[in-house]
């Protein structure tokens, strides 16, 4: 009786042990990247945030594997890792979305976290930020700074995650200078240095004095810079590549989620969802401010950031018209997370192609 | 002393086959330097190139996987080069052929699995067929160079796709982003031993079987060589030449028309941005290496499969950047091709010689 006693004991602290060990997981994560490392952007910017992450002492040297091709060919390399015993993969592109999920589906034991997509899965949850918060913020600053009311817009491919970035940057500038108009150019690539310059030059000619855009690579600044335009860049704090002409960027910030990412799984309080953080939790942001923009304009870009955090501003609230004059939201509506990620109108100012 | 190039009359079977082992063992030995500053051992890296890509079931079935798209688009490549007609087109032809499959698989209301496959067959091998035969219409009748009407008709039908998935094949459950539809499960190529290797595979080397029982059996397959080689004496022997050049563009075209289907029903079950990430640019280095026969551009799409799924490894266990991998891969093809210029020409010292 003493003995069954003793060996239940036993065996109850033995799975409590157990229990306790698979809580205390260690993490050896895999990240793949759609461009190389050294973009000085959207792949720099994540890459930043995956060494931050290495920082925590339950996280083992991680590994990325870079310039994977979006498509069929990234099920492969997301596969090699999983093989290679990695139990956290991050794929940070949208195009890697039917090939994170198939894997999953075939590796239940690992987890699985995709970048800007919406599929899910019981071991694959999706990430993205509010980056059309900072953009907002960012086309204020463009609304001043021009003055002749043209701001080109340099733009990779006419998906949701772009058009809400050009909407929400035309309703910033909009919002101190209703004159300005917004013209966006498609280049058709992530990641093309030249293709992008040729894009950025081409707005410069029709008279933009300030540039924005939505590239992998920092070739608008530089075209801007070489001008002697403003720009503002995006991803990561680019202005050693413009030193005059830089005048702010949208910035992601991927170490405070991955961090937060790499705790929930080591504590075992992870589960699939869709996060979708924004200004308020330290995922984007606008990077410094340049000296050259004028206090009062800094001091409204702060005052509307604050507001944006307290959540009494909303960049996509009505009334709002989209380009052809019909109304989206009416007076004081706010857009829903829904609407604004199928995002697929042009609002007010921009002038540009989309396709219907 | 003078260096003098000159054309081999004959070259022998040996030098032949020689050449490019040669030619492989010296790109391993520089590889090798270039993996030695690296500070791996090539040795390790090597066998860890191999083990990847062929050393067990899973990688021996991505390698095949990789493989097949090479092999339908470098036999069709390989098919026109016959007859001295350069097909640099094979990369539009897979996009047309992956736009004609998809049609068929979401908008032709077929349900059965059989006649749904028949039908995506014939679709890829029309659209691609008929998309390489304009430039057969224009080489035949106008004399209109093939080599820039090939070339450009790929941008024509990568922006045309792009058109479909941005606009009226875009899925409408998609939240706008530019893909279409998931095929259903009656639209897909079979898989086998629970990896990603599919139908399309076996296909490929049917298919290259067939081209090589009508290129080396039957009269056409005749008619087509001297073609080639002599276009005068064909027309003098009453060949009919312009409608022979359509068909070869055609089913080269055709061919590589159904690497889009093996694509799209075999990997991707749907269409989008990269169904092919240069594969019909890849064909044209396979078509030259494979010394147009069939059975050569099987082995040298295998060999490519190797080096592009045992590429990943150097990533994956070194962190090496992709820019080695490329390099590594591009030295390989330097040498490959490089053997392939002493095989028709030698090289000599004479000695004493003076100019004239």
């Amino acid at each position: 009786m003493k003995k069954t006693m003793v060996m239940a004991l036993v065996i109850l602290l033995c799975g409590f042990a157990g229990q306790v060990l698979a809580q205390d997981k260690q993490i050896k994560a895999g990240f793949v990247y759609v461009g190389p490392v050294g973009d000085a952007g959207w792949t720099y910017a994540h890459d930043l945030g995956r060494l931050e992450m290495e920082k925590l002492p339950f996280v083992e040297p991680s590994t990325y594997i870079e310039s994977v091709p979006e498509g069929a060919e990234s099920a492969r390399v997301i596969n090699g890792l999983v093989r290679r015993g990695h139990n956290l993969i991050l794929t940070t592109s949208f195009g890697y979305m039917d090939a994170t999920i198939d894997v999953a589906k075939r590796n239940k034991d690992v987890i699985f976290m995709h970048c800007s997509g919406y599929k899910t899965a019981e071991n694959v949850g999706t990430y993205f930020g509010r980056m059309y918060e900072p953009r907002y913020l960012s086309g204020i600053i463009a609304g001043k700074m021009t003055t002749k009311n043209i701001i080109g817009y340099v733009a990779a491919f006419p998906i949701p995650e772009v058009i809400r970035g050009i909407n929400a940057f035309t309703l910033g500038v909009r919002s101190v200078n209703p004159e300005a108009q917004v013209r966006v150019v498609w280049t058709q690539t992530w990641f093309d240095p030249g293709v992008e310059r040729d894009a950025a030059d081409s707005l410069l000619d029709v008279g933009a004095d300030v540039l924005a855009m939505h590239q992998d690579a920092p070739a608008t600044l530089q075209a801007a810079e070489a001008r002697g335009a403003y720009v503002i860049g995006y991803n990561s704090d680019m202005r050693h590549f413009a030193p005059n002409a830089f005048l702010t960027a949208p910035v992601w910030n991927w170490g405070a989620l991955y961090t937060q990412l790499a705790e929930a799984v080591h504590n075992g309080t992870w589960k699939s969802e869709q996060i979708w953080w924004g200004v308020k939790d330290g995922l984007v942001g606008l990077a410094d401010i340049h000296a050259k923009v004028p206090d009062d304009v800094k001091a409204l870009v702060q005052e509307r950031t604050a507001a944006i955090v307290a959540g009494t501003l909303h960049p996509f609230t009505g009334p709002l018209k989209d380009r052809d004059g019909n109304q989206v939201l009416g007076a004081g509506e706010t857009m829903s997370d829904g609407e604004m990620l199928s995002m697929n109108f042009f609002v007010e100012g921009v002038q540009g192609t989309l396709s219907k | 002393m003078k260096l003098v190039i000159e054309r081999r009359d004959t070259s022998s079977a040996l030098l032949h086959f020689s050449a490019p082992m040669v030619s492989i063992v010296v790109a391993l030995l520089f590889a090798g330097g270039l993996i030695l500053a690296a500070g791996i051992n090539p040795l390790d890296a090597y066998r860890e190139i191999l083990y990847e890509a062929v050393g067990s079931t899973y990688g021996l079935s991505e390698t095949l996987v990789k493989a097949t798209p090479l092999i339908f688009a470098g036999l069709g490549v390989s098919l026109a080069f016959r007859m001295q007609i350069w097909n640099i087109g094979a990369e539009g032809q897979i996009y047309m052929g992956a736009m004609g499959a998809t049609w068929v698989a979401l908008f032709s209301g077929l349900e059965n699995h059989w006649l749904l496959m028949i039908t995506m067959f014939c679709a890829a091998f029309i659209c691609g067929g008929l998309w390489a035969g304009v430039a057969g219409v224009l080489r035949a009748r106008w004399r209109v160079n093939e080599v820039i009407v090939t070339l450009m008709m790929n941008y024509i039908a990568i922006l045309f796709v792009n058109y479909l998935i941005y606009g009226p094949w875009r899925d409408p459950q998609g939240f706008n982003f530019p893909l279409t539809a998931q095929f259903s499960e009656a639209a897909r190529f079979a898989n086998f031993f629970d990896t990603r290797l599919h139908s399309g595979f076996f296909l490929a080397l049917f298919c290259a079987l067939l081209l090589y029982l009508l290129m080396e059996r039957t009269v056409w397959g005749y008619q087509i060589k001297v073609i080639g080689s002599n276009p005068q004496a064909a027309r003098y022997a009453g060949m009919r030449t312009g409608v022979a050049i359509f068909a070869v563009l055609f089913l080269s075209g055709a061919i590589a028309g159904v690497a889009g289907l093996s694509e799209v029903a075999g990997l991707q079950y749907r269409l989008q941005h990269g169904i092919s990430s240069g594969y019909g640019y890849t064909a044209i280095i396979i078509a030259w290496l494979a010394r147009r026969s069939a059975l050569g551009v099987i082995i040298v799409s295998l060999l490519m499969g190797i080096l592009l799924v045992g590429g990943d490894s150097l990533q994956m266990l070194w962190q090496l950047p992709i820019a080695f991998v490329y390099a590594f891969q591009g030295l390989i093809l330097f040498f490959l091709l490089g053997s392939d210029f002493f095989i028709q020409y030698r090289v000599k010292l004479i000695k004493g010689a003076q100019g004239g």
